[in-house]
């Protein structure tokens, strides 16, 4: 299951890099969502993977899941979902304000800026 | 346990919500409740720095939890004195934004502004490292209105490079944050403090690389090369007003490598041995070296200024990369220098904006209150570029004398000394085609006439110069009070056991008889 687990964080962190060298705004939106699913699965796995282990106290039960990571990736969650709708807004602005959507500045950026 | 020292984040938190939803159409029941909360911050802050100012340190448990398991604030010497910096610099800088009338130029700036003083007082005042990034997400997401506020397409664009670039770094944040957990078990810096050093020498591949991983999440916080790229064009775009605030911006993550890197891993810890030396120390030299080139090749007024940010945060990192009582003293030394002398630059550079219309550095006819605006930037430049009699002089001083006994001293002193020179001649350049040449320029008599800044624009500057000079005035007693500051980061025992050995619920019982 470690395998498991670690091979998908890598192969989403790999992809979500990836789109992020794409320079497009949707990829590399794409991208940032990608990398925080990792990121979030990594969270997760930061308690110790353990199955059928609950993170509250009950009586008759001698195994618990560390709970603290799992709070932390609620949080982790509602902030990236937050963060990407934000700049999903502000991405479509700047998109439908110059009809381009290159993340990084385009030669004649350049010089209309220093017109 | 006083609650006071909760204040600076709550009170932003409160007053933020009350403007959106109670004062949204009337800006001058806004203004009013902004600068009424800023003043009291202002207050409640010059107290809590009062209260801290004996080597004693405030502590606070939310919900009375104990330490390693409830959430901390804790407000030592240097919390406190950024929270006093920064509830300062916002002061004038509101004051600055209702003279020029910029927060009437798009909405909410008012509510987003004290989000964003909400997320850095608590950034500087939270004691565990989950909650720092916390912090950081509440600043930057109301950073984010505050950049593309009063909209447009050039500033949308960096706008958009802004955003991407941080949720790249939080990202970043979250991983080391993991890997920390998962080598530890705890997030709450004093405990982390005590843990980190009892890791097995063997088995360090984990916290190695969380301790790296951090470092790069508050250099891009800290704008130090290479990984400035974010800065130059946010800065420039972003309104002037709120350029000036995010001057702490970068600040918060100095504050952030200073905290976790003098408690955590702190230079006698061998898992992070050679960091900062090998790698933070040129990295800084080099921010320097690009920041001053960068003031002397801008082609318009506020990129220079972003520009000059970067050389003066290289400045700062030059002496926090030396990890030594001087060296940190002398770097909160000039933390206080750079910020109020950044806000000044761009708070003028939006002067010279109004009174002429752009920012290009090109002769153009005299701008509207030329005399006083061009004034103002000389005496800014002189601050940022290091030259006597201002603070910035003094406190480049102080990182030199910090670094002589360094192996590195002749590279510093060399590119400390030689980034000083080329800011001189990038500054003199800037200032003489905007106000000298100017009156080579014929006026063209049928263009409509300059519009000048109003009074309360100018007196907020002059408030930003006013503490630049009180700084330089008093550079003995800041100085002193810094080198205690360093002393007691380098020896963080007062810090350490009020936030372990305070008892709350859920402590150990021995620590409740």
């Amino acid at each position: 299951m470690e395998f498991l687990v670690a091979s998908a964080i890598g192969i989403l962190t790999a992809g979500g890099v990836y789109l992020l060298l794409r320079l497009r705004t949707f990829p590399v939106i794409l991208g940032i969502s990608l990398l925080t699913y990792a990121v979030n699965v990594f969270l997760f796995t930061s308690g110790r993977l353990r199955v059928g282990a609950p993170p509250v106290l009950r009586d008759n039960i001698e195994v618990y899941s560390d709970p603290l990571p799992q709070a932390l990736v609620l949080t982790a969650i509602v902030i990236s979902f937050g963060m990407t709708a934000v700049v999903v807004m502000i991405g479509l602005g700047a998109f439908l304000g110059s009809s381009d959507d290159h993340v990084d500045d385009q030669p004649e950026d350049e010089a209309e800026g220093r017109s | 346990m006083t609650h006071w020292i909760i204040a600076p984040i709550i009170l932003p938190a409160l007053l933020a919500p009350f403007i959106v939803l109670a004062a949204r159409y009337h800006i001058g029941i806004q203004r009013v409740f902004a600068v009424a909360g800023t003043l009291a911050l202002v207050v409640v802050a010059a107290s809590l720095a009062w209260q801290v100012s004996d080597g004693s340190v405030l502590f606070y448990r939310l919900g009375d939890w104990a330490a390693p398991y409830g959430i901390v604030l804790v407000g030592d010497r240097l919390s406190t004195m950024m929270v006093l910096l920064t509830s300062l610099l916002a002061l004038f800088v509101l004051l600055y934004a209702i003279g020029s009338g910029w927060d009437t130029r798009g909405r909410h700036f008012h509510a987003l502004f004290q989000f964003q003083l909400m997320g850095i007082l608590g950034a500087f005042l939270t004691g565990d490292l989950f909650n720092l990034f916390v912090f950081f997400e509440v600043l930057l997401i109301a950073s984010y209105g505050l950049m593309i506020h009063a909209g447009g397409n050039a500033r949308l664009r960096a706008g958009v490079q802004y955003v991407l670039f941080n949720l790249i770094g939080s990202t970043l944040f979250l991983f080391a944050l993991g890997a920390i957990y998962a080598e530890t078990g705890t997030l709450n810096m004093a405990d982390l403090a005590e843990r980190v050093a009892l890791i097995d020498p063997e088995e360090t591949v984990g916290i190695r690389l969380a301790a790296v991983l951090l470092l790069l999440v508050f250099a891009i916080k800290a704008a130090v090369v290479p990984l400035h790229f974010w800065l130059p064009s946010s800065y420039a775009e972003a309104p002037a007003p709120v350029g000036a605030l995010f001057a702490i911006m970068t600040k918060v993550g100095a504050y952030a490598i200073i905290r976790v890197y003098t408690m955590i891993f702190h230079p006698g810890v061998d898992v992070t041995a050679g960091l900062h030396t090998v790698w933070l120390l040129p990295a800084a030299l080099v921010s320097l070296a690009i920041g001053m080139i960068g003031v002397l090749a801008a082609r318009k007024l506020d990129r220079l200024v972003a520009y000059s940010v970067i050389g003066s945060m290289g400045m700062v990192m030059v002496a926090i990369a030396l990890f030594t009582p001087t060296g940190i003293a002398a770097a909160l030394y000039y933390i206080v220098h750079s910020t109020l002398a950044a806000a000044v630059l761009f708070l003028v550079s939006d002067l010279v904006r109004t009174g002429r219309g752009d920012l290009s550095l090109t002769p153009q006819p005299p701008a509207g209150g030329a005399a006083l605006t061009a004034g103002m930037f000389f005496a800014g430049a002189i601050a940022m570029a290091g030259l006597p009699p201002l603070s910035g002089f003094l406190g480049k001083l102080l990182v030199l004398d910090a670094a002589f006994d360094t192996t590195l001293m002749t590279w510093i002193w060399v590119v400390v000394l030689s980034s000083s020179l080329i800011s001189i001649l990038g500054f003199a350049r800037a200032g003489s085609i905007v106000f000298w040449k100017a009156h080579a320029v014929e006026l063209d008599a049928t263009a409509e006439p300059r519009t000048r800044p109003t009074p309360l624009a100018y007196t907020a500057v002059g408030g930003l110069f006013a503490l630049l000079i009180a700084h330089t005035v008093f550079a003995g007693q800041v100085h002193g009070y810094t080198t205690k500051m360093a002393a007691e980061l380098f020896q963080p025992d007062a810090y350490k056991t009020t936030v372990l050995e305070t008892s709350g619920k859920l402590s150990k019982p021995k620590e409740e008889n």
